[in-house]
């Protein structure tokens, strides 16, 4: 059991392929799943489908949500709203950059750190350093 | 005077034909400053939302608004679709059990409308965004409802207030939404949320002849 993580995207092949990422450096030991696109898979978010992610990957290690853009999280806020207090409770949006904090908190997890841990050090993610000068 | 269920519901199917009707003027709007959906997204919705009217003849008030905030939350999958799927669904709390909303109820409504919009999307006036508008069509109801006028024109006064609105968020700069990555280059637009917001407030105004 560890933390489990779901990733919210306005596209639903950004979340697919982030998840693809994050997998990649876990190896199935942690739960990932994907929440991108509209209902209908055009451009934009789902609250539904948010919701049916958070359902799916609940458990009491808690779930980390991962997200691109600002109106991304008030679809993943109202899907937070419909789960029971106790699972509200577990569940976490991050401000991490979306690949980056997907990446550092899938290894995080697997490491088997709690909620806050898994969320701290995606929290941190941006100061890693991409092109060395 | 008040805004019966059968006012609501031809509100609502008037406002899906004003809000295909202006789809791509709104899209215009949200290609300047955004991504270009907001047209789509307010006709996609209302279609779906005037789709359900019929079955919602019997209906009282606050399900008839509560069904229009949820299926505008499943079918618009733009910041519109949280934004005012929370202000119908706040809208229809205020209003459960209702047939019939007096001046006051209309108010009311009003006002967790906007409380809704602003908890959700954490934006004040001065953003740039359809609080821009619909903060002050909200205090201009209130003022009209104080003075006692009657219903039509409160309604007038408020559609009014949300025009001017709409209006002033042109030369503001955006700090929320897509249009807030435009930086300065989203000062000299007019907002498309303040826009469709205006337009369901007129259209609301419209169905009462207020001389």
């Amino acid at each position: 059991m560890s933390v489990s993580l779901v990733i919210v995207s306005h596209s639903t092949q950004l979340a697919d392929g982030v998840v693809e990422l994050a997998g990649q450096m876990t190896r199935g030991a942690v739960s990932i799943i994907a929440a991108g696109g509209s209902a209908d898979g055009s451009l934009g978010t789902s609250m539904e489908k948010v919701l049916a992610a958070l359902q799916q990957v609940s458990g009491p290690d808690g779930t980390l949500v991962l997200l691109d853009l600002g109106s991304a999280v008030m679809a993943t806020e109202m899907a937070i709203e419909a789960l029971s207090p106790d699972e509200q409770q577990r569940t976490l949006i991050s401000s991490a950059p979306l690949v980056e904090g997907a990446v550092v908190a899938a290894v995080e997890a697997a490491a088997g750190s709690t909620l806050q841990e898994v969320a701290e050090a995606a929290a941190s993610a941006h100061q890693m350093p991409k092109v060395r000068t | 005077m008040s805004i019966t269920k059968a006012d609501l519901l031809r509100w609502l199917e008037q406002s899906a034909q004003v809000l295909h009707d202006n789809r791509d003027y709104l899209t215009q709007l949200d290609s300047a400053i955004g991504d270009a959906d907001h047209g789509v997204n307010m006709d996609r919705g209302f279609q779906a939302v005037k789709a359900k009217l019929a079955g919602l003849a019997d209906a009282d008030i606050g399900t008839i608004l509560k069904t229009v905030g949820t299926t505008l939350v499943s079918t618009v999958g733009g910041a519109s679709g949280p934004l005012y799927g929370t202000a119908f669904l706040r809208a229809g709390i205020a209003t459960t059990g209702k047939s019939e909303l007096q001046t006051g109820d209309f108010v009311a409504m009003l006002e967790a409308a906007v409380e809704g919009v602003k908890a959700r999307g954490k934006a004040q006036t001065g953003e740039k965004t359809m609080i821009d508008a619909l903060s002050p069509a909200l205090a201009a109801a209130r003022q009209a409802q104080q003075a006692q006028l009657d219903l039509p024109h409160v309604l007038q006064r408020c559609s009014a207030a949300a025009e001017e609105g709409m209006k002033s968020t042109i030369p503001m700069l955006a700090t929320k939404g897509r249009a807030s990555y435009l930086g300065e280059r989203s000062i000299n637009h007019q907002d498309p949320g303040a826009t469709s917001s205006w337009l369901l407030l007129k259209t609301l105004s419209g169905l009462y002849a207020a001389s």
